[in-house]
């Protein structure tokens, strides 16, 4: 049984445990930097470099199963330190490095099929792995195969995570819970059928379009992953001091991932995302910037969902349309291995 | 999209009829002039219907809904729980629904159990575990069966359909009617109306109620559980609670009937008797359990194996658990925030009482959709 | 557990239905449902049993009936509403309510 001298799944769910596994033990490994270092625990590092800033980011990746609907562990791996670095302004990377640890006996084709998968996605994205490490451990000592990517980038101006004040507009790039309901029907032991496809992709290139339209008016931006939209809003919430007022209706989902979250008990603003942004937005440029959303092909759905207030700092309020509640601080993602 | 549209209407979650509803509830409450105007409802269901869609935030002030025992894992006594466990720990392969895993026995959960390496599997029909006792014919499969009468007939069905030898249930199944009849009897609740679970009346009907909302003087109202089902529902009630009439209203009449699923509830019969029990946190319910009848002992876990649960069972020291309010929630006496555990000692993750182990529990339920802040007058 | 969640049926086999919840499909037991059930009910689901065939034009009926309990809520105030106007028709000196 896990007790507090031993890790435990949650402490990898992307919630509240990990951040006080991360806050207590990794931490003091931060030191001052002249920019965004450990201590912010933001998507990435960002360094002064001369009058820019070099934004550095990076990732492991474990899900299970390794092919799934939309994607797999290659196209995330990808997708995910693109978005990362994405998230912080920096929108052309630099490159990206590639290390993997490999179950031996793992099948070539498949190792050669994440390959193929990597390599569209940095079409996509735009960028190439430029080094990499190549490891393999015996059966049974790691689980079929495990990606390490990071990414770096040069930008003139980092979005961080905390600027939020009250009357702030949050926008969603697009619809929620694609991702982590289309990995969970994959898994075995649930009996359910369905055409759910997960929303894997890189979007530098949407969030590039905002950041145009946007500018200095966007002041926080970050991707639903591990926890869903509700971890990053309160992430806004409780790094801006500010409450949140999130519209449940406003909220975009298909009626194909609102089916599934139902008839599992789940709740889509709590399951994760790999091809979506959430932008914090000052009033008077919110149009514009989901105006220049809607416009590129990745942000049809994009959607105004939330607004900042002065009350409650650190909560999230839901409103249902029905009804109001607080939006509970879940402890991350429900399902594990889900990224 | 004409299915979407369907799907729209089926889900009755209309925000301008919900508002309507909400402010003729207003109204009807006003009328009365009472306050605090005391209603309950007995299924974790409603519960969950009520807190996801943050209802209680549109409720008329002077307008308490309160859940009662509407848990059917939540009230599932310690020694139950013992009886799974020596069965896992004597060799079975022990199946059951989700909830019931963490539910705390006298030393341990079924969840523990299966940590040390004993054989429990979750299942979620037991239809599931009947199939599982098809494919490994060489052990002996036993289904803890939890949940209410509408889930009992589930487990008779199967029962009836014909099960494998190597196939016996452990019947922790439970009869609403009797909770709700131990409630009514509590002089301290001073409940004036009650909800009543849609999908149990979808089997019991309507009827059963009348003799009780007429010894009680208590209208019973029988509700969906799509919000506007709950809404229309507490606006019926509180009109017949204003008007003093003690009668019985369905309004869920797109599920329920007046005498229910006949044939239903004829296999439940064949198969099931009501016997007194001990309900976790509520002591002794007259006819509360529903135990498999004399004729089937022989796919009764009770009667093929001499279950001894000295060894998992006994009295345990603990010290949260003495703190642990899950009786008097249950009743209906104080709610989750009442409770000093709440929330900190006692979370999903580490559960001190059963109200938090269930998704149909009270604490679970207001730990996972926020509690009970104020939130009209926010933003 | 007491999850009802209502789908519509696309498959029967014997005892056994394929039913689509609005985009996802799960086999469902039709032993204790009371009714015979046929490719293009709406069926309420249970642990895996569907327990009700909801009748179509049920949806358009608890629709009315929610209007029912909106109007008779309603009902009582129109009541106080003419009582009032007749007091103050009548009465020299116009009560306050």
């Amino acid at each position: 049984m896990a007790g507090a001298d031993r890790v435990a799944m949650k402490h990898g769910a992307g919630g509240r445990a990990m951040r006080a596994l991360i806050e207590d033990v990794f931490l003091p490994l931060g030191g001052p930097v002249d920019g965004v270092g450990l201590a912010a625990m933001d998507d990435g590092a960002a360094l002064r470099v001369g009058d820019q800033w070099l934004v550095v980011t990076t990732d492991s990746h474990v899900v299970q199963p390794i092919f799934f609907p939309g994607g797999d562990i290659g196209r995330i791996s990808i997708c995910g330190t693109v978005n990362d670095l994405a998230m912080m302004g920096a929108t052309e990377p630099l490159g990206l490095t590639c290390a993997v640890v490999i179950e031996e006996g793992f099948p070539r084709e498949e190792l050669e099929r994440i390959r193929d998968s990597m390599k569209r996605a940095c079409d996509e994205a735009g960028v190439t792995i430029v080094t990499g490490d190549t490891k393999v451990m015996g059966k049974g000592e790691v689980d079929g195969i495990v990606l390490n990517t990071a990414g770096f980038a040069m930008a003139r101006r980092i979005v961080r995570d905390d600027g939020l004040k009250p009357g702030d507009k949050i926008i969603v790039t697009g619809t929620v819970g694609d991702h982590g309901m289309a990995v969970m029907t994959k898994r075995r032991d649930l009996q359910i059928e369905g055409d759910l496809r997960s929303d894997v992709a890189p979007v530098n290139g949407l969030v590039r379009a905002a950041l145009q339209a946007g500018g200095d008016a966007i002041v926080a931006m970050k991707d639903p992953t591990r926890g869903g939209l509700a971890s990053v809003m309160h992430e806004f919430a409780q790094k801006a001091k500010v409450g949140v007022l999130l519209d449940g209706p406003a909220v975009p989902v298909t009626p194909e991932v609102q089916a599934a979250a139902e008839i599992l008990g789940i709740d889509p603003l709590v399951v994760a995302n790999e091809g979506k942004a959430v932008l914090g937005v000052r009033p008077e440029a919110a149009d514009r910037v989901l105006a220049a959303l809607r416009e590129h092909p990745q942000g049809r759905r994009a959607a105004v969902v939330g607004t900042a207030i002065a009350e409650r700092p650190g909560n999230v309020i839901l409103d249902t349309g029905l009804g109001r509640r607080l939006l509970a601080e879940s402890d991350g993602e429900p399902l594990p291995r889900i990224c | 999209m004409a299915l979407q549209d369907q799907a729209q209407e089926l889900k009755f979650r209309d925000p301008a009829r919900a508002r309507a509803l909400a402010q003729a509830l207003e109204r009807e409450v006003k009328a009365i002039g009472r306050s605090p105007i005391n209603v309950m409802h007995v299924c974790g269901s409603h519960e969950q219907a009520i807190a996801r869609f943050g209802l209680r935030a549109s409720f008329p002030r002077d307008l308490s809904v309160i859940m009662g025992p509407g848990c059917p894992v939540c009230v599932t006594d310690t020694p139950e729980v013992d009886e799974a466990v020596a069965l896992a720990a004597m060799g079975a392969r022990v199946c059951t629904y989700g909830d019931m895993l963490k539910l705390p026995g006298a030393q341990k959960s079924l969840g523990d159990a299966q940590a040390e390496g004993f054989k429990v599997e979750i299942v979620y029909s037991v239809s599931q575990a009947v199939e599982i006792a098809k494919r490994r014919p060489l052990e002996q499969v036993v289904f803890f069966a939890s949940g209410f009468e509408t889930t009992a007939v589930a487990t008779a069905a199967v029962i009836l359909a014909g099960v494998p030898d190597n196939f016996s249930v452990l019947s922790s199944h439970k009869y609403v009617p009797a909770a709700m009849e131990v409630v009514a009897s509590l002089p301290e609740t001073n409940i004036e109306g009650y909800i009543a679970a849609g999908h149990a009346a979808i089997i019991t009907g309507w009827e059963i109620f009348v003799p009780f909302a007429r010894k009680t003087g208590a209208p019973v109202v029988v509700a969906g559980f799509e919000p506007l089902d709950v809404l229309a529902a507490l606006v019926k009630l509180v009109e017949l609670i204003k008007e003093g009439r003690p009668e019985v209203a369905n309004m869920y009449p797109r599920c329920v009937t007046r005498e229910g699923n006949r044939p239903a509830q004829e296999k439940l019969w064949k198969v099931f008797q009501t016997t007194s029990g001990d309900w976790r946190g509520i002591a002794r319910v007259p006819s509360g359990n529903l135990d498999l009848r004399p004729e089937w002992a022989h796919v009764d876990a009770r009667k093929r194996f001499r279950i001894d649960t000295s060894l998992v069972g006994g009295k345990v020291e603990n010290v949260l658990a003495a703190q642990c309010l899950c009786g008097d929630i249950m009743s209906g006496l104080k709610n989750p925030h009442d409770c000093k555990l709440f929330g900190k000692e006692c979370r999903p993750e580490s559960p001190v009482g059963a109200c938090m182990v269930s998704s149909e529990g009270a604490c679970r339920i207001w730990h996972q959709y926020g509690g009970l802040p104020d939130l009209r007058e926010v933003g | 557990m007491c999850l009802g969640v209502p789908g519509k049926v696309l498959e029967v086999n014997g005892l056994e239905a394929t039913v689509d919840f609005f985009g996802v499909k799960k086999l469902l037991r039709l032993d204790i449902v009371d009714e015979p059930v046929t490719v293009g009910d709406y069926v309420l689901n249970h642990v895996g049993f569907a327990i009700r065939r909801i009748p179509p034009d049920e949806v358009g009926e608890t629709l009315a009936l929610f209007e029912q309990v909106l109007k008779e809520a309603g009902a009582g105030d129109l009541m106080a509403a003419d009582v009032r106007g007749e007091m103050e028709a009548g009465a020299k000196v116009p009560e306050k309510a």
